[in-house]
């Protein structure tokens, strides 16, 4: 091979890039987050029922809380009345935090997992720090 | 014709992956087999091509130049555009891989007279900057390679900070939840206009093939499909992440009812990584190979010496001389050595 030796570092360069996850994930122990519901307010509930459904929430919970921000903020619109007709205060920490008062056991398990930066905190505290105040 | 079957292909190669997974419940072959195969076709299929290429001998010293040579010293040396050592190519390369220097130069001509008042009769070629491409295939490359790196957060587990940083800035301006990353838009506005742009100029239709097309329309199907799956036909990205995490640790899992739009995503882009180092897109890697760029030009200054010369027998004087010396000082012929 003519300038073997540069075309085989440039490969040895290209192969490592393209294995980059395989390397990084070598000896590493991958957990699957699991997620914890049994804060005492919901064990208290009868219907352990979120404002919508659960697969609702999973998938646009994200897009929910964008909206009550907007109708809250924007609008001064405070009751969001669900899918069923039933109607909810619109709040992140009386109505959301209330029931979800486990931030790290909860919304932080996946969000740590996905890389996924939330600005909630940016302005709302979290019931831990609720509690400090 | 080539767009005809571009499209066809691509839409069959939905079609075999949505009655795969949805019919036949062949989970497993799309979700693992396929892309393990994808990537080791991949990095084998580049390796093969560049030593393909690493054996072939460049006879000449043959770098594209288009600036003052390296010459006496009160000449300027455009050392860029006609690097004279190892350090100017790399300049030169870098320029030309990470911003498309030369594409940069394009140009565009039409036949016409460049001011109708004074040349009634008269045409001739006019030349005219032409960016659009550069521009077009700059911004394309940069967003594809941003994407790639963004989508290592479901590779890795504690994901790499200066990931973060980029997922950060494509992120920038916050729009919606999930947050729309600018080169989403960006990849399918740019494939878009190159797509268009094969389709409406005569000339670069003439010469566009499938294999034009067919990368082009793969393309859009990944960045189509993964940006329903991100913004529309929401999955659960969750199990999406244990997925990718199982295959790169090598203990592969198959989660629960993941969406068929994820395996679609999935299979293009497994399609693409097969299809990479048997098509035009191996110039990744051609980009670093080709002689006219790769080389300086300083055949002027260091003799280049074609690898498949054979070795030339000479006969030196002082080798002629050491033949011939008792006949030459017999015949009076002057010697070099007594």
């Amino acid at each position: 091979m003519y300038n073997g030796s540069k075309i085989i570092a440039g490969l040895i360069i290209f192969v490592a890039l393209a294995t980059f996850p395989f390397l990084y994930n070598i000896g590493k122990v991958n957990a699957k987050p699991e997620l914890k519901i049994d804060t005492p307010v919901i064990e208290q509930l009868k219907e352990k029922e979120c404002v919508e459904s659960e697969e609702f929430m999973k998938a646009k919970h994200m897009q929910l809380l964008n909206r009550w921000r907007d109708m809250a903020v924007r609008d001064g619109e405070r009751v969001y009345v669900n899918s069923k007709g039933e109607k909810y205060e619109i709040s992140l920490q009386n109505t959301c935090l209330k029931c979800h008062s486990n931030k790290k056991e909860f919304c932080d398990k996946c969000h740590n997992y996905m890389s996924v930066k939330t600005h909630c905190w940016d302005c709302h505290l979290t019931s831990e720090e609720k509690q400090k105040t | 014709m080539g767009i005809l079957f571009s499209l066809f292909t691509v839409i069959s190669l939905i079609l075999i992956v949505y009655s795969g997974v949805k019919l036949a419940n062949l989970h497993l072959l799309f979700g693992v087999l396929i892309p393990y195969m994808a990537l080791i076709t991949f990095i084998i299929g580049i390796i093969y091509r560049v030593v393909k290429w690493g054996l072939s001998p460049v006879p000449f010293c043959i770098p594209t130049t288009c600036g003052q040579q390296e010459s006496l010293p009160w000449i300027k040396q455009d050392k860029l555009e006609n690097p004279s050592n190892t350090l100017g190519v790399i300049g030169r390369m870098a320029l030309e891989v990470l911003f498309f220097r030369s594409l940069f130069r394009n140009l565009k001509f039409e036949v016409g007279a460049a001011n109708p008042a004074e040349m009634k009769n008269e045409s001739r070629v006019i030349y005219s900057s032409d960016k659009w491409l550069w521009l077009s295939g700059l911004v394309f490359h940069w967003s594809f390679l941003i994407i790639l790196l963004r989508h290592l957060r479901f590779f890795t587990e504690q994901v790499p900070s200066l990931m973060r940083l980029l997922e950060g800035l494509d992120s920038w301006f916050q729009i919606g939840l999930p947050h729309f990353y600018a080169t989403d838009l960006v990849i399918l506005l740019s494939v878009t206009y190159l797509f268009i742009r094969r389709v409406i100029i005569p000339q670069v239709r003439y010469i566009s093939l499938a294999a034009d097309y067919f990368p082009l329309l793969l393309i859009l199907g990944i960045a189509v499909t993964g940006i329903l799956m991100r913004y529309f036909s929401r999955v659960d990205i969750v199990d999406v992440k244990i997925l990718t995490i199982g295959l790169v640790s090598f203990r592969p899992v198959i989660p629960e009812g993941l969406g068929i739009i994820f395996y679609i995503h999935l299979f293009l882009v497994c399609t693409l990584f097969i299809y990479f180092p048997f098509s035009k897109l191996v110039h990744m890697a051609g980009v670093f190979m080709s002689p006219t760029r790769n080389l300086a030009n300083n055949s002027r200054i260091q003799r280049y010496v074609n690898p498949w010369n054979y070795d030339v027998k000479v006969h030196k004087y002082s080798e002629y001389e050491e033949e011939f010396r008792e006949k030459m000082k017999k015949a009076g012929i002057p010697v070099e050595k007594g």
